[in-house]
């Protein structure tokens, strides 16, 4: 008898099928690895043992018992919880608080027995938490403690983890995956959502792979290999190498000197950052989430108050030095300076997403040609180029990019800023939620721009990929730079620990 | 215990790719509902008469009985259409603007007071362009002042337009006092000022200050579509950090959107007051600015669709004030209430259009054939069109080739 199964689960959305027939077993005591392609129904699949979705058919058994689970809390009922990718927490409460919101036991309410079970639940499991503190005080690690900890207060046995590991650091990783091992041999089962497959390896007993909404198959991590994973997921065979040119004619491109800048809050966006960014190589942008990354490119684009500092584009032919501080996205433009941002929020920022290819493409271009009356044709033809090159999936190109999948959302957004081929390109998470071919897309065109001269400067959150594809390597913290490294000789080690060091002055690169 | 696993009654699905006549259908369909609500309450309650079908009658007779009459519905139709297609840019941009029954009503006063101060001084033909320029910067002023406040400080636009209408309200009834010390508040036709006429038949009366703005719908049309600032205030509207990731400027395009919403609202005020009655009163907007909401709303900003809609709407108050005589009803409240039902169906029709609800499997399966000739009827319609569409385009192309 299994602890949980799924018997033939099928979900639809409109006339998108996230799940098809899917049927999964979990045992106690077991960890249970979720593996597919972003969109292939991972979330939807958990989303209905959790109670949040009801599947359109097929139905779930606990303990051998058919159940039907409305709510959350029915899931609860059945010892259930779910960690969620976005955290669900009340900033102002502390973390008993939060712990204890919406539960009711029978007992009256008393803060501090409650307190006392959570330091007694984190202590058997070797959580490290502050009870009182407050949930803005806390960072990204321990907002998730406090999270799982939610959930083995309310009693639950099965607890589903939605991409725990994307927002922490190796060594916070490793800490999570030991105390997921304690759980596991106190008889939790665990279902841990991932597309890491050196992390699907390492933690869990069984991998079950999704793809396209249906079930392909589960093995035993210790029987099977990073390839044979791969291949279920994508269906097919693929090579998984970035390839690293070493950096030819490197000439300083953009030179950024003491920076500092003010987020709409008023808080420091980055904190006296300095680097040079030289043409024909990859500059990587490390650091856990939140950490400058997207304050630091966003000033440079000219989107951001910058408070002190100097921030220079050199140009390549005459070598004149342009000063970009405190001008507008349109005034760098207009000062000739070739600039291009694939920013992290593709359809908030970079496009819009109601509409189509053509008026997304002329976005950057639309003020050009004969006044008042705008010139779709020349925008049109661009489009045309783009969608061909770049293989983008769409109907037409008069399809509003909302309805394009997240791959092919990147290829008409990163086409449309190498167009205007930029001799500084920035680009922050160009993968996040694309599926694997489109990522090695991604990557080749960054190879390519950096090999045609072009100052590449990345932006990423899988470390592995940061390492192989960069050629230097900056590490942010608390909106200050921790170190500059090549990238070829350290270490992710290396890397992890500076992500997480705090410095009181500025590092000299 | 054995049947305690139940899925829910129904849920709420959203709908994917419905075809163009079902959309329609389902609009006809709630008018349909709402009008039939309408004829129910009105024959119930009619201290006179019980004819059914009567009520139907009284709603056409109320707009085409005279020439007069027809006439009146379709400049009202117009003015609506005016307020409407003035409030698309703001919206278009996201600038939640309230105030359309202000600037329309300071563009009255601003027309009324030309006519009042100049009029015999100056010529009419002279006074003609003075009017039409002080109505559209009075609406225009009308809608910057929140504009500029948005744009610098952040404010609440849907507040302020709100109050400013209020003010708006205010200011008309103080000058009507300043003017007519000794009258009752209410005004009389001015001499002189009236705007030109085509002769002394309704048709003569009314064709001019009609037809004015089915040029502007068409003007607004190809403003939002073809130019750039069209194509700039949709990106602020979408998505004011793309606005400002691609330079821009945020505040300059909601100033600029905002004087021609206003200035056009003013437009409607400048024909109210100069060319249909002459004078102003505090209610003279007739609500307008927030119909015109619905209608905007309504018609997804498609000015073609916004015709027919503000059209119907004109149908169904003026239509409603005729069944109010005919069923002898001595209070304008029920036919207030009765359109009420009727807009609201139409509104609500919006959620059919976006949504569909899935029933438990057993009530579904009744569902589905109470519905199926309803679908199937739509669906063939939706295919009929399909392959005349392709006639016509295929019809082209044989032509081509024989150039070849």
């Amino acid at each position: 008898m299994h602890q949980l199964e799924l018997k033939n689960i099928t979900k639809t959305f409109g006339s998108v099928v996230a799940n098809n027939n899917v049927s999964l077993t979990l045992d106690q005591g077991e960890i249970l690895s979720l593996l597919g392609e972003n969109g292939c129904g991972k979330t939807t699949l958990m989303n209905m043992i959790a109670g949040i979705y009801y599947p359109d058919s097929g139905s779930i058994l606990i303990n051998g018992e058919e159940v039907s689970i409305h709510s959350p809390i029915d899931a609860f009922k059945y010892g259930i919880g779910m960690i969620h990718q976005h955290f669900k927490l009340v900033d102002v409460f502390s973390a008993t608080e939060n712990i204890v919101l919406g539960y009711k036991d029978q007992e009256k309410f008393n803060i501090k027995k409650a307190a006392a079970k959570v330091k007694e639940i984190a202590d058997k499991y070797g959580f490290i938490i502050d009870p009182r503190k407050k949930i803005y005080d806390m960072s990204v690690s321990e907002k998730q403690t406090v999270e799982i900890v939610k959930v083995l207060y309310r009693g639950a046995n099965i607890l589903i983890l939605d991409e725990p590991t994307a927002v922490l650091t190796p060594q916070e990783t490793k800490k999570l995956f030991d105390v997921l091992r304690k759980m596991k041999e106190d008889g939790k089962s665990i279902i841990i959502i991932t597309h890491k497959l050196n992390e699907v390896m390492e933690i869990s007993d069984r991998v079950a792979v999704l793809r396209k909404g249906e079930y392909i198959g589960s093995v035993n991590s210790k029987e099977t290999t990073e390839s044979q994973l791969t291949e279920m997921m994508v269906g097919k065979k693929i090579e998984l190498n970035i390839e690293r040119t070493e950096p030819k004619g490197c000439v300083d491109r953009l030179i950024v000197n003491n920076l500092t800048t003010i987020k709409e809050d008023g808080l420091l966006g980055v904190d006296h950052v300095s680097f040079t960014a030289r043409s024909g190589e990859i500059l990587g942008i490390a650091g856990i989430a939140g950490s400058g990354q997207k304050e630091l490119l966003e000033a440079i684009a000219g989107l951001a108050k910058i408070k002190e500092g100097s921030l220079d584009y050199i140009e390549p032919h005459s070598g004149e030095w342009v000063d970009l501080c405190s001008k507008n996205p349109r005034q760098i433009r207009d000062l000739g300076v070739r600039l291009a941002f694939v920013p992290e929020d593709r359809l908030g920022m970079g496009l819009v997403g109601n509409m189509d290819l053509v008026d997304n493409v002329m976005l950057r271009s639309y003020e050009k040609g004969r006044p008042v009356i705008l010139d779709r044709k020349t925008p049109g033809k661009l489009t045309d180029q783009i969608v061909k090159d770049l293989e983008v999936v769409t109907d037409s190109v008069h399809t509003p990019v909302r309805r394009l999948s997240g791959g092919n959302v990147q290829k008409v957004l990163v086409g449309r800023e190498i167009a205007s081929v930029p001799k500084v390109l920035m680009a922050a998470y160009p993968v996040r939620g694309l599926d694997i071919n489109s990522s090695y897309l991604i990557y080749n065109l960054l190879n390519k721009e950096k090999e045609t001269g072009s100052a590449v400067i990345f932006v990423g959150e899988d470390l592995d990929v940061l390492l192989a594809l960069s050629d230097r390597l900056l590490v942010l913290n608390g909106g200050k730079v921790t170190g500059i490294v090549d990238a070829r000789t350290v270490t992710k080690e290396e890397v992890g620990l500076l992500m997480t060091k705090t410095v009181e002055s500025t590092v000299e690169e | 215990m054995a049947r305690e696993h139940k899925e829910p009654l129904f849920h709420i699905v959203k709908r994917m790719n419905m075809g163009g006549t079902s959309k329609v259908a389902i609009r006809i369909v709630s008018i349909l509902i709402g009008l039939i609500i309408g004829a129910i309450f009105v024959v119930a309650l009619s201290p006179t008469s019980h004819n059914f079908f009567g009520f139907f009658g009284s709603m056409v007779s109320g707009i085409s009985s005279t020439p007069r009459r027809l006439w009146l519905f379709l400049l009202e139709g117009s003015l609506l259409l005016g307020v409407s297609i003035a409030l698309v840019p703001a919206f278009k941009m996201k600038f939640w603007n309230l105030g359309g029954n202000g600037q329309i009503l300071v563009g009255c006063l601003a027309t009324c007071a030309v006519m009042f101060y100049l009029g015999g001084k100056l010529p009419d033909p002279a006074l003609w362009p003075i009017m039409l320029v002080a109505s559209v910067l009075a609406g225009a002023i009308w809608a910057l002042i929140p504009a500029l406040f948005k744009a610098f400080f952040k404010t609440n636009e849907s507040l302020f337009t709100l109050m400013l209408n209020y003010i708006a309200a205010i200011l008309i009834g103080y000058f009507i006092s300043l003017w007519y010390p000794t009258g009752t508040g209410s005004m009389s036709p001015l001499p002189h000022g009236a705007l030109p006429t085509l002769g002394n038949t309704p048709f003569g009366k009314y064709f001019l200050p009609t037809i004015i703005f089915f040029i502007v719908a068409i003007a607004i049309y190809f403003y939002l579509r073809f130019s750039k600032h069209g194509y700039e205030l949709s990106v602020v509207g979408e998505s004011e950090n793309t606005a400002r990731y691609i330079g821009i400027n945020v505040k300059v395009v909601t100033i600029r959107t905002m004087i021609l919403s206003g200035a056009l609202c003013g437009l409607v005020g400048f024909i109210l007051s100069g060319a249909v009655h002459q004078m102003m009163s505090v209610n003279m907007d007739s609500n307008m600015g927030f119909t015109g909401i619905m209608v905007a709303w309504l018609s997804h900003f498609n000015p073609a669709v916004m015709i027919l809609i503000a059209y119907f709407v004109t149908f169904v108050t003026r239509g409603m004030s005729q069944v109010n005589t005919d069923f002898g009803f001595t209070d304008e409240k029920l036919s207030s209430v009765i359109s009420g039902i009727i807009f609201f169906l139409l509104i609500a029709s919006e959620f059919f259009v976006s949504y569909r609800i899935v029933w438990r499997a057993d009530i579904q399966k009744v569902m589905d054939k109470i519905a199926y000739p309803f679908v199937k009827a739509c669906d063939s319609t939706d295919s009929l069109i399909k392959t005349i569409k392709v006639k016509l385009t295929t019809k082209k192309q044989p032509a081509k080739k024989e150039a070849e």
